[in-house]
């Protein structure tokens, strides 16, 4: 078919048209006009920037070792101080964070994902499919999630490996996400614009994705803030019985583990590694919290 | 009623089987039992190890569907095999399940008891000192993961004990004193003294979540017609709020029970181990460590019914508090 | 008599935003007043601060005197104290106004024991007499139920119980019967006005019905943009109304009583947003009659008669509607019926599991939502399938829209029976057939624009340049061009109902399947939709299969009509015959009860009042399904005919020239 110049026009003419305030202009005001969310976002984009950039002001790394100061309090050579072994706190911590960061973030996205495309599946299509998917995700809330990490904990061990690990946390994550939005996706089958779509012929599968899983973006973007925060709890918990991330990498969990011996002694261990983590975790929290307020803003409270 | 609930019943044992099993071919596949005797001195002969182990049904020369059949044969007729010690599986599992259980069902019936009135007093008074103070609370607590808390609360017992009471009030390691003899109630308040940190380490969290829902479940309800009508009929807003929302705002509360029990187990493994508490969780970690297959298996076996158990309990609940759904 | 309630000068802002901008009036004991409006003009706004249940940041001034006490401003105490005593109220929504956790019975004892100390025992007691008061049968044994147990109908009763419990002075009525079916709308009207009777109190009734209205008020006042626009008597303003949204408003409602050759007069444009209020007279912008003057201020409520005041500088000039009011609707011109066959329904037959219980769901029964239902289309004609909640009407259309074989009997669309039908067939007829859907907020996808919405059919049937056609359909439907870039949630429900429109209009189909296409719009916009139905049809060729249960809606679209009750075809036929000489005793109580918005006709007509529920689809009546409720059979019939009617169940009978019943004693009767 050529494209006659009328038509050319037209569909040009769609790109300039008065474009109305889009949803998710309309959203990112609302989030940036609440306290918690200015709070939230500024705190959370100052620890990625400590995490990533404050490595870089430091003369250690976090392999180096100090032998000439052994489980020495802050000072101005060792910012947070050193461990036992040497190794400079600052740098370790900030490793740490690098880690917990990317790994919550890229657990959380894939569980959402997961949890998104299962429950929209289940939910819309009904019938097998949902008895087959709903089983998956009950055996899976069956199952002792700790536990199959913890078995599982030596294949994530060794250089370039933890993205397994991502995985790992990721398939144990998604299924409380993924039975509300089956919820949904029933009462979303009923709405009658997926009916429309039905009767006008759009394939099912399409009108899942197309019309099912947008509508739901809301409720998949908060979730996904939220699993961050879920992801790296996690993370700290199983790396802190050494089930997760394996030296010589470390974590928040593994610092957590190590500094808690040492803690009644030399404070600095653990006190600096654990408010970190707090932070971040409440952080991303307020921008969770936020975010729903700021797309559901009847909900507010 | 009665076959729905037989149905129900066999589905969950169908899954109680799967997960089971799952869990014990994989332990059976990642565990190496083997390797404890390898740093034994003197070093055992091979042939001595491998009839220890079989004897044990951890031997990974037998195939691993022959091993798994023994263990099914062994746990259909109620016998979970033995520990990677010899000790039978059952006995040491009976002992620790009682420490477990107090711990859980204590730390679930305080925080979502504890959490459910504070949403509810924050939920009364919307943007009061309360409603600020809870939430503020209750997102500091939720940012807190149980292993952080717990040593916390460990660090922060041993300088009370040190600072404050000046003697030894607030223990933080097993569930009671060794050898103590000090007759009934000191027993007591010696259990007491063991149960409060970590209760209040496995519950924290809970009241966090549970006071955030309730609250936001009876702050929807505050837009409901019926309580339009409850204020209509000339009922204050306290009073309609504790009458009408509060019950009604329960239902949602209590089928999120079902999710977070699977959190409240871990949680609970985690405060035994670090409390020292030889219950279950604790168990899993060290039979882990110690490749203890038939071991894992048998908690995961555990878990999974106690997960399904609160999922029926809270169903009944719901039930119970829901006429919509008994009829 | 002094009045028992004065409001004055009321106003209402939510924010900057105001709702309610000075609302005055006065009711008397015993007496009646109609608040009239369309949605958002602040009429139920007004009487929630009355009562003082606004939410929070709603500011409130004005004065609301209540037996010449202040209210606005009194302590929470006081007005806990006169709140479900001196004035109560009931709710729009009945599903909803019940707790759904406790029992019938305790919640309107609580009711009692708020005001009057009584013990629990006799707080019950009281209760099950309110309970038979307002006509719920075995009322001992129903006040132990829960809500859910209860219909609409009867739940709405149990809520007038509460509101009669301490026997108020005012009681104000939100909506009360909108959510209803209209046969159960006139049994709810008549609790009314006993409960009324009975404790002598004022009603306010709030409602944007015109004929619930005529029928049952005294005086009216109707509300435009947060403000009354008219006051006065019933009458007045019925026949002699001073304000042009008045007269428009009567002008654009559809009637049962008259036929449907002469369009509607839809009101032009929509109504004010509350934040973006025009300088002079709100109106003005739709106004037929405005001139410049309009525009300078806001006009006052000049006095245009006894009693009665309008809010327009030229209320001299109004003239109420055209000639031909009182006339006798004319027969319509029976059209000879078109050759084609578009759509053939033949005993169809539907049952759904009966499930109890949410999380021990089990089967305990057997729905027959649709139970023998047989009709047929013909090309460019216009079925209209009406019957109340329960009938069947929404199972038919869906079964026809699934395309799916039938459990029984056999659905042949467009030449094709469903149970034969291949994939390209099925993509045939999807393109063919058509749906536009109730809630046009609900049935346009909010995360697409209406380019990609309107695309969307196209884009699915193979056209990859919708570009063109999008406009084309745009300009078809009165909308702008340029709104293809925008969201649905930007456009007015009117405008959204023709977008939906204009979709299911792009692939140019044959067939278009329209369910209750205008019962989510006000009246002043439903014209304006239904004009446009009427234009497309007329000039595209069209064929509509119309779902409704507005029956004056149905009359001024439909050629033909058939009327469900139960799973079954009560009554089919050409549209005038049936509306003017309905057959079926349950067709003849279903006109009748339908409330016109004309005072002195409504009040001299006899109503045929059903009696109870619709019997439950689950466990219908053997013989004739409508018997439990035939007021025919109650009343007329000996008990040998009646025999017939519980052992036989009627199938339609061609009574007339297109004219069946399904009735074994039909004999036509007029009744609107």
């Amino acid at each position: 078919m050529t494209l006659s110049e009328e038509e050319l026009a037209e569909e040009l003419s769609d790109g300039v048209m008065p474009k109305a305030p889009s949803r998710a202009r309309v959203v990112a005001g609302r989030f940036f006009r609440s306290r918690q969310g200015q709070v939230g976002f500024a705190v959370l984009a100052l620890m990625f920037l400590l995490a990533f950039v404050g490595p870089l002001f430091n003369r250690w790394t976090y392999t180096d070792k100090d032998f000439t100061a052994f489980l020495q309090p802050p000072s101005s050579s060792h910012w947070f101080g050193t461990l036992q072994t040497g190794a400079d706190v600052y740098a370790l911590t900030l490793r740490g964070m690098q880690k917990s960061l990317v790994v919550g973030l890229l657990a959380a996205l894939v569980s959402t994902a997961l949890a998104a495309v299962v429950g929209a599946f289940a939910g819309y299509f009904r019938g097998w499919t949902d008895r087959v998917l709903s089983w998956v995700t009950n055996l899976l809330l069956v199952l002792p999630a700790f536990l199959i990490l913890a078995i599982m904990s030596p294949l994530f061990g060794g250089a370039g490996r933890w993205p397994l690990f991502v995985i790992m946390l990721a398939l144990f994550l998604w299924m409380v996400t993924s039975k509300i939005v089956r919820g949904m996706a029933i009462s979303l089958r009923e709405r009658e614009f997926i009916q429309a779509a039905r009767y006008m012929g759009v394939p099912p599968a399409r009108i899942v994705f197309r019309h099912v899983i947008p509508n739901l973006s809301s409720l998949l973007i908060v979730d996904a803030t939220l699993n961050v925060s879920a992801a790296i709890l996690t993370e700290t918990s199983l790396s802190y019985f050494g089930f997760g991330i394996q030296p010589p990498d470390v974590s928040f969990g593994t610092l957590i583990a190590d500094g808690s011996k040492t803690a009644t002694y030399a404070p600095w261990t653990f006190w600096f590694v654990a408010g970190l983590l707090v932070v971040t975790v409440l952080a991303v929290n307020l921008v969770g919290d936020a975010l729903r307020d700021a797309f559901d803003p009847a909900a507010r409270r | 009623m009665a076959g729905f609930l037989v149905r129900r019943l066999l589905d969950y044992a169908v899954l109680v089987a799967v997960a089971a099993s799952l869990a014990y071919l994989l332990a059976a596949t990642a565990l190496d039992p083997r390797s404890n005797y390898a740093g034994r001195t003197p070093k055992p002969p091979p042939a001595v190890v491998d009839a220890q182990l079989t004897a044990l049904n951890l031997n990974d020369n037998t195939p691993l569907l022959q091993r798994y059949a023994t263990w099914a044969a062994g746990v259909l007729r109620g016998d979970f095999g033995k520990s990677v010690t010899g000790a039978p599986v059952n006995e040491d599992l009976k002992r620790r399940m009682g420490v477990t259980f107090r711990l859980v069902v204590l730390g679930a019936v305080c925080g979502s008891l504890l959490g459910v009135l504070a949403g509810a007093l924050a939920a009364v008074r919307q943007y009061g000192w309360f409603d600020r103070l809870s939430t503020g609370l209750s997102f500091a607590a939720l940012a807190v993961p149980v292993v952080v808390l717990a040593n916390i609360l460990i660090l922060l017992a041993v300088w009370a004990n040190e600072h404050v009471f000046g003697r030894q009030v607030l223990l933080v390691s097993g569930e009671y004193s060794d050898g103590l003899d000090a007759g009934f109630w000191g027993q007591v308040v010696d259990r007491l003294q063991h149960l409060i940190l970590p209760t209040i380490s496995l519950s924290i969290g809970l009241i966090a979540v549970f006071s955030r829902y309730q609250r936001n479940m009876m702050l929807d309800v505050l837009g409901a017609d019926f309580l339009r009508t409850a204020l209509a009929k000339g009922l204050s807003r306290r009073k309609a709020l504790l009458k009408h929302a509060l019950r009604t705002a329960l239902i949602p509360v209590v089928t999120y029970f079902a999710f977070m029990f699977g959190a409240l187990l871990m949680g609970a493994t985690f405060t035994e181990k670090i409390f020292g508490w030889h219950g279950l969780g604790e168990q899993l970690i060290n039979s882990i460590f110690t490749n203890d297959v038939n071991t894992v298996a048998a908690i995961s076996f555990l878990a999974a019914v106690a997960v399904l158990c609160a999922s029926l309990a809270a169903d009944l609940l719901h039930a119970a508090l829901d006429p919509r759904v008994r009829a | 008599m002094t009045p028992v309630l004065e409001v004055s000068d009321l106003t209402v802002a939510f924010g900057d935003v105001p709702a309610v901008r000075g609302v005055s009036y006065a009711v008397r004991p015993g007496e009646v007043l109609g608040i009239v409006g369309e949605s958002g003009s602040g009429k139920s706004v007004t009487s929630a601060a009355v009562m003082g249940l606004l939410p929070p940041g709603a500011r409130v001034t004005g004065s609301v005197r209540l037996h010449g006490k202040e209210l606005i401003g009194a302590p929470e105490r006081e007005l806990t104290a006169f709140r479900g005593k001196a004035i109560s109220m009931v709710f729009q929504d009945p599903l909803s106004a019940l707790t759904p956790v406790y029992r019938v019975g305790d919640q309107i004892a609580e009711a009692v024991r708020v005001h009057q100390r009584v013990s629990k025992e006799t707080a019950l007691v009281k209760a099950i007499e309110l309970l038979e008061l307002v006509g719920i049968p075995r009322p001992a044994e129903r006040a132990l139920a829960f809500p859910h147990e209860f219909s609409g109908g009867m739940r709405q009763r149990v809520v007038i119980a509460m509101a009669i419990a301490n026997d108020p002075d005012v009681i104000i009525c939100d909506e009360p019967t909108t959510a209803l079916d209209v046969t159960i709308q006139a049994q709810v009207l008549e609790v009314l006005k006993k409960a009324q009777r009975k404790t002598g109190a004022a009603i306010i009734m709030i409602t944007h019905d015109l004929g619930v209205v005529a029928g049952f008020a005294d005086r009216v006042l109707v509300m435009y943009a947060g403000r009354p626009v008219e006051v006065g008597d019933v009458e007045d303003i019925y026949y002699r109304p001073r304000m042009p949204y008045t007269v428009g408003l009567l002008n654009s409602i559809p009637r049962v009583d008259r036929d449907g050759r002469r369009p509607l007069v839809p009101i032009e444009g929509n109504p004010p947003a509350p934040d973006a209020l025009p300088p002079g007279c709100p109106f003005a912008p739709r106004c037929p009659m405005k001139i410049d003057a309009c525009d300078e201020r806001e006009p006052p409520l000049f006095e245009v008669g006894a009693g009665h005041r309008a809010a327009c500088i030229r209320w001299d000039e109004v003239h109420p509607h055209g000639p031909g009011r009182h006339e006798a609707a004319r027969p319509r011109e029976p059209r000879a019926r078109g050759e084609r066959t578009v759509l053939e329904v033949h005993g169809l037959v539907k049952d759904y599991p009966l499930l109890k219980g949410a999380v021990f769901k089990r089967r305990v029964g057997t729905v027959h939502a649709v139970a023998g239902v047989g009709f047929d289309l013909r090309q460019g004609e216009t079925l209209g399938l009406v019957g109340e909640s329960g009938s069947g009407k929404t199972t038919t259309l869906t079964q026809i829209l699934e395309l799916a074989p039938p459990q029984a009997g056999s659905i042949v669309v467009l030449g094709h029976d469903t149970c034969r039908l291949g994939r390209r067939e099925r993509a045939g007829i999807r393109r063919d057939m058509q749906v536009v859907f109730q809630d046009p907020m609900a049935s346009l996808d909010p995360r697409m624009t209406v380019h990609d919405i309107l695309a969307e059919p196209l884009r699915t049937h193979g056209r990859s340049r919708p570009g063109r056609r999008v406009a084309e359909l745009l300009t078809l439907v009165g909308l702008d061009v340029s709104h293809a870039a925008r969201y649905p949630q930007d456009f007015s429900g009117g405008q959204r109902q023709r977008i939906g429109i204009a979709r299911a209009l792009a692939l140019e189909p044959r067939l278009l399947v329209l369910d209750e296409p205008v019962s989510a719009l006000d009246v002043s916009i439903q014209a304006g939709v239904i004009n446009l139905l009427d234009a497309l049809k007329a000039r595209l060729g069209l064929s509509y299969l119309l779902v409704a249960h507005d029956l004056a809606v149905v009359r001024h679209i439909a050629d033909r009509i058939a009327v469900m009750y139960l799973g079954r075809i009560a009554e089919i036929g050409q549209v005038d015959a049936i509306y003017d000489a309905p057959m079926h005793p349950y067709t003849q109580a279903l006109l009748s009860a339908i409330p016109l918005p004309d005072p002195r006709r409504e009040r001299s007509r006899r109503r045929i009042l059903l009696e109870g529920d619709l019997p439950s689809p689950a466990n219908p009546p053997t013989g004739c399904r409508f018997r439990t409720r035939c007021p025919k059979f109650r009343a007329e019939l000996t008990d040998e005919e009646r025999s017939l009617c519980v052992d036989v169940e009627p199938e339609v009978r061609l009574l007339g020239e297109d004219q069946g019943a399904a009735c074994h004693y039909a004999e036509r009767r007029e009744v609107v």
